[in-house]
């Protein structure tokens, strides 16, 4: 019973980092329908960054914000610079501009930084808390995530630019009407995507260790986490993502091992896909003609 | 005195297929104009033209300024708001939020507030489903709400695009009295796009008839309507 409190308390910190990149999903989601397949890249790119400073002798919280402005930064460059052209482009083209942002930062990162595993600090203590259930890390990770996401909601839900935001998002003719600057919109969706993908790669990296492929697998469990929930639906995201990490924790141990850990995240996207497309909370599209 | 609205030989296409050949049409302030004509005549066309909507040619002035060749954005900040055609809500946002969005560009946030009870004044029905999901509101209630939105800018000129469409014979007259009365009361000027001829004239100072993208006929409203064309092609007696 232990363990398994254990493993499900573990679950969970894990989760709240794949609900975090599932959410930065969600959000480039709404805007462009398609999922960015480099949005683990770009986590892991601000986590090395991160790393950068802290080993240079920044402290771990201003190593930490000056991090998240990164990210944001990256993210609102890659849009205009990047995205942008390819706006009105074919799917297939557009996906493609994905896969290269993907291949490129894992390569440039490998190139600047080397392929070598490093060890990334955590800024919670070493001693776990709650008698043996959790470590300090986990628990702040899940703090971490959790404020992170109120933000956010708070942001969405109570501000004018939130609003304009998700406006933007969803009818972008409509938003342009009542005079909403779509692009800077779309724009700083990106940024706000990146810069939550770059706290989920500093609260990851801890436990995964750093290197450019790191975030590989947590990005396929976000992806996994997106669509249980619904990839249109932000709060799904979230749930999805606690689920997906409790789901991985508790049948890695005790069901089917930790070497297949991964399946269950592939097992999951296909079950999706082939049984609830729209996921749990998503809505059913249907087209009109 | 300088017309409000000034449109010079504008044209218009979408792609490779040109909708307007060089439209030309004036308005002054304070006043209803309507543009008439048949499905294709280049009507909603027109309007999307205003707005920078669709890719035009031509020369546009808003009271005095050029706006042709600037941004959609641009144009609502100088007081231009535009319901569209199919009511453009946003179908996931609440009616409050809708409304909100209207009133985006303006910064004055207790007015805002205060328009927000001036809209529900017009349309109490808006107020009963303020927290409601836009899309899930019936077809009158979005097209009240889309008039509503755009009444949100404080707007100098309104474009309104078949307001009429796919609502129910009472809510149109509903919805054009609630029209001539901000007209009249908040010296709104309106440009009306309609099908409903009858209905347009009624409301309208002015009209002009559009065919196949050219101005082919204008002058007061009483007087297109008295047009024996205009009776049997339009107003059908």
């Amino acid at each position: 019973m232990d363990a398994f409190l254990h493993q499900v308390l573990a679950g969970l910190a894990t989760g709240g980092i794949y609900a975090s990149l599932a959410l930065a999903l969600v959000m480039i989601y709404q805007s462009t329908h398609l999922v960015n397949f480099a949005q683990g890249e770009m986590a892991m790119f601000a986590t090395y960054f991160a790393w950068s400073l802290i080993n240079a002798g920044v402290p771990y919280w201003p190593a930490f914000f000056l991090t998240v402005i990164f990210a944001f930064v990256l993210g609102v460059v890659i849009e205009r610079v990047v995205i942008r052209p390819v706006e009105n482009a074919p799917v297939l083209a557009v996906v493609v501009v994905f896969i290269a942002l993907l291949v490129i930062l894992n390569s440039v990162t490998g190139w600047i930084f080397s392929y070598t595993i490093k060890t990334f600090p955590s800024p919670f203590p070493a001693e776990p808390i709650f008698g043996k259930y959790m470590s300090a890390h986990e628990a702040g990770a899940i703090g971490v995530t959790l404020v992170v996401l109120t933000l956010l909601y708070l942001f969405f839900r109570y501000t004018p630019l939130g609003l304009a935001m998700r406006a933007a998002a969803q009818n972008p003719d409509s938003a342009r009407l009542v005079g909403i600057r779509v692009g800077w919109m779309l724009a700083l969706g990106w940024g706000l995507a990146a810069a939550i993908g770059g706290i989920a790669g500093m609260m990851v990296a801890p436990i995964v260790y750093l290197d450019p492929n790191m975030m590989g697998g947590i990005l396929l469990y976000a992806f996994a986490a997106a669509l249980v929930g619904g990839i249109d639906s932000p709060g799904g995201a979230v749930l999805g993502g606690f689920m997906v990490g409790v789901l991985e924790n508790v049948l890695g141990a005790f069901v089917i091992g930790n070497e297949l850990k991964l399946v269950v995240a592939l097992v999951l996207i296909i079950g999706v896909l082939t049984v609830k497309p729209s996921g749990f909370f998503g809505k059913v599209f249907v087209t009109r003609v | 005195m300088a017309a409000l609205l000034e449109v010079a030989d504008m044209h218009a296409a979408y792609g490779p297929t040109r909708v307007l050949h060089g439209i030309s049409f004036s308005m002054q302030e304070g006043t209803i104009t309507t543009l008439l004509g048949a499905n294709g005549a280049g009507k909603t066309t027109t309007l999307r033209a205003l707005c920078a909507m669709v890719k035009t040619r031509g020369e546009i002035r808003f009271a005095g300024q050029r706006i042709d060749g600037r941004a959609t954005e641009d144009i609502v900040r100088l007081g231009v708001a535009h319901v569209p055609d199919g009511r453009g809500t946003f179908v996931n946002l609440t009616t409050e939020e809708n409304l909100r969005l209207g009133a985006y560009v303006r910064k004055d946030r207790g007015g805002i507030d205060a328009d927000l009870e001036r809209v529900f004044g017009y349309f109490p029905r808006l107020k009963e489903r303020r927290a409601q999901q836009a899309g899930t509101l019936s077809g009158g209630e979005q097209q009240m709400l889309a008039v509503s939105r755009a009444l949100m800018l404080r707007p100098r000129l309104m474009l309104l695009d078949e307001p009429s469409f796919g609502l129910a014979p009472l809510i149109v007259k509903e919805l054009f009295g609630i029209l001539r009365t901000v007209n009249q009361k908040e010296k709104v000027s309106m440009l009306v796009v309609e099908q409903n001829a009858a209905m347009a004239l009624d409301l309208a100072d002015h009209a002009y008839l559009i065919e196949t993208g050219r101005v082919v006929l204008s002058g007061t409203a009483a007087d297109i309507k008295r047009d024996d064309n205009v009776r049997r092609s339009y107003l059908g007696y």
